[in-house]
């Protein structure tokens, strides 16, 4: 028999205490794991939908984005449009590599949802834009003929929603023309997948846009200056230069930024565990005075007390942390339909995304947080004197 | 031959206050004791045997006067031995059996025997399971302390007492929670130790146990009474 045996042994003999207080770790475990988890898997799939746009700048038309944004949720209406020569002077640019022009425009769909919301329509070029995207591949059919033909692609998401397949018609609110489903994507993890993509030219005769953008993806050459180039752009009248590198930069400073109120209610929630093991601990100590004084007497060292206390401790953080660990894991897909839900424009892919080294980090932080609220109960037992342990049995 | 000395005591003082009261609970007592003999330590309520049982068990201090355990200075010498130290004396001379046994609920009889071997290495763990058949428990093994009579729970504590081999066994009240049959039992069982060599030291009011050793130690107010 070893002292983990004993301490093993001494935690089942108050049982609910004891998964109560294990249950608590568990939870603080588990709070902790799923917050790391999902700041990382934020983080993972921001980077890879700006990474996945395939462009490194975004020009887009002069004007505040989110007045934009509020306008196209009203109708569609409020878009901002560039003129569609301004690809010509961007092309001038030594930097760039490609471009490729888009133009986004939103119609009231009365019968999408309950009552009805914004179908939105990306206009993009034939030519540029899937070199643009390799990563994009078709579940069926494949891009448009031309920029003026009045075809569909569907992301995959897109086309599970308008229950569509290639050679369907797909119906547009308002117009009259039919367009034809002719390729669908397969899923890419990326915003693509719930986007419509028609042909650009199709787009501005469509909506009466002719001669305007909303965007021009600008892509970069290789080792080029891209701060060189964005200083040019930001030249020319009436657009804006979103750099993708800015983009990613500033959310991921917001996305730290949360992490320490995140890390913060996960620590609050190890304290209020550590301070559960406190108690548990103690109060065992303090129900086995006694005992611990017997054993004393029988020739065990204050050392070897603190160890039995101290292993006790070890377990019961050990076997909560992996508990809740292992919680996080199967809760994982859960806690990420609670994100998507309460934030429904989070990153694509993964949002919880944990694995060994955050589990590991998750575990060894609890179980350090454990030990250490064990080392006050066990310094306690191991100072408790023979006698007056025996004593206070008969008092 | 005279068997070795294993315990000696001289003048042997314990002091309290309570208040501005001082107590003597232990007033000038001095004994020794030797290998295989036993000794019952009889007297009142309150009379100090207990305490003069703790401070030749080395659990407690004296005020004054010496002893010496196993032919070491234990107290009354130059220096005071270390917690460490006294701990290490019991380790190797003593082994304790008190009258409400302090079995620990969760181990089962083996583990409670075996217990003190999980902090150090206990020269009779051994010859234990001999021992359990000579106490008559060897069936009851996988048993826990709540499954066994007030008997039992005794000879699987004196068997605790026997794992580390001890020269000397001191009993406070071996008997006090048995009835007359078992306490017969343990009556038995402690002679035998006595009779394998152990010095055999108990404080008791059962008479007929206190009969049955080979010297009576009777303490009132603190002092010998009668030996």
């Amino acid at each position: 028999m070893t002292i983990y045996t004993i301490a093993y042994k001494n935690l089942l003999r108050k049982k609910t205490r004891t998964a109560l207080t294990a249950g608590g770790i568990a939870l603080s475990a588990w709070v902790l794991a799923t917050l790391l988890g999902f700041n990382r898997g934020y983080q993972q799939g921001l980077n890879k939908d700006i990474d996945n746009m395939g462009f490194q700048v975004l020009l887009t038309a002069k004007g505040c984005p989110y007045e934009a944004a509020t306008l196209m949720l009203k109708g569609g209406v409020g878009l901002r449009y560039m003129p569609a020569d301004v690809v010509k002077t961007v092309f001038k640019n030594p930097e760039v590599d490609k471009v490729t022009p888009m133009l986004m425009h939103g119609v009231f769909d009365p019968n999408k949802g309950e009552n009805g919301a914004i179908a939105a329509y990306l206009g993009v070029d034939a030519a540029s834009f899937p070199g643009m995207k390799p990563y994009l591949d078709f579940k069926q059919g494949g891009w448009f003929t031309d920029n003026q033909a009045y075809e569909a692609v569907l992301g995959y998401e897109a086309a599970e929603l308008e229950q569509r397949e290639v050679g369907d018609k797909l119906l547009i609110p308002g117009v009259a023309r039919d367009i034809r489903v002719v390729g669908i994507l397969n899923r890419s993890g990326t915003q693509d997948d719930g986007t419509i993509f028609l042909p650009i030219t199709t787009v501005q005769n469509l909506f009466n846009r002719r001669g305007m953008l909303t965007g021009l993806g600008i892509r970069v050459k290789k080792g080029a200056d891209i701060s060189a180039l964005e200083n040019r752009l930001y030249d020319l009248p009436d657009v804006q230069v979103v750099s993708m590198a800015q983009v990613k930069s500033t959310i991921m400073n917001l996305v730290n930024s949360a992490r320490v109120i995140v890390l913060g209610i996960a620590g609050i929630a190890i304290i209020i565990a550590m301070a559960g093991v406190i108690n548990t601990i103690l109060m065992s100590v303090m129900e086995r005075y006694a005992e611990i004084g017997i054993i004393k007497s029988m020739g065990a060292l204050p050392l070897d007390i603190f160890r039995m206390i101290w292993m006790e401790t070890a377990l019961l953080c050990g076997f909560g942390g992996a508990a809740g660990i292992g919680l996080a894991f199967v809760t994982a897909r859960l806690a990420e339909a609670a994100v998507r839900y309460f934030l429904p424009y989070a990153p694509n892919g993964a949002l919880v995304a944990l694995d060994w080294r955050i589990s590991g980090f998750a575990f060894l932080l609890i179980t350090a947080g454990g030990l250490a609220s064990g080392i006050y109960p066990a310094w306690r037992a191991a100072r408790v004197r023979p006698l007056e342990a025996i004593r206070s049995e008969g008092e | 031959m005279e068997k070795e000395i294993v315990i000696s005591a001289v003048n042997i003082s314990k002091v309290y206050r309570r208040g501005s009261e001082e107590v003597r609970a232990v007033d000038g007592i001095s004994f020794e004791a030797r290998a295989g003999e036993m000794v019952a330590v009889v007297g009142p309520s309150g009379s100090g045997k207990t305490t003069f049982l703790n401070i030749i068990g080395c659990l407690d201090n004296p005020s004054s006067g010496t002893l010496q355990v196993g032919g070491r200075r234990i107290f009354g010498g130059r220096g005071e031995l270390s917690e460490r130290e006294l701990t290490l004396i019991r380790r190797e001379m003593f082994g304790y059996i008190f009258q409400k046994f302090y079995l620990i609920p969760t181990l089962t009889v083996e583990e409670n025997i075996m217990l003190p071997g999980a902090f150090y290495k206990a020269p009779g763990a051994r010859e234990v399971y001999g021992v359990m058949k000579s106490l008559g428990i060897e069936r009851r093994l996988r048993h826990f302390p709540g499954e066994l009579s007030g008997g039992e729970m005794q000879r699987v504590a004196i068997a605790r007492a026997l794992v580390n081999g001890p020269k000397v066994i001191l009993a406070d009240e071996p008997t006090g929670s048995l009835d007359t049959r078992r306490a017969e039992e343990i009556r038995e069982i402690l002679r035998d130790l006595a009779g394998q060599g152990i010095a055999v030291i108990m404080v008791t009011h059962n008479t007929g146990l206190a009969r049955s050793a080979d010297r009576i130690l009777e303490i009132r107010d603190g002092k010998v009474h009668a030996a």
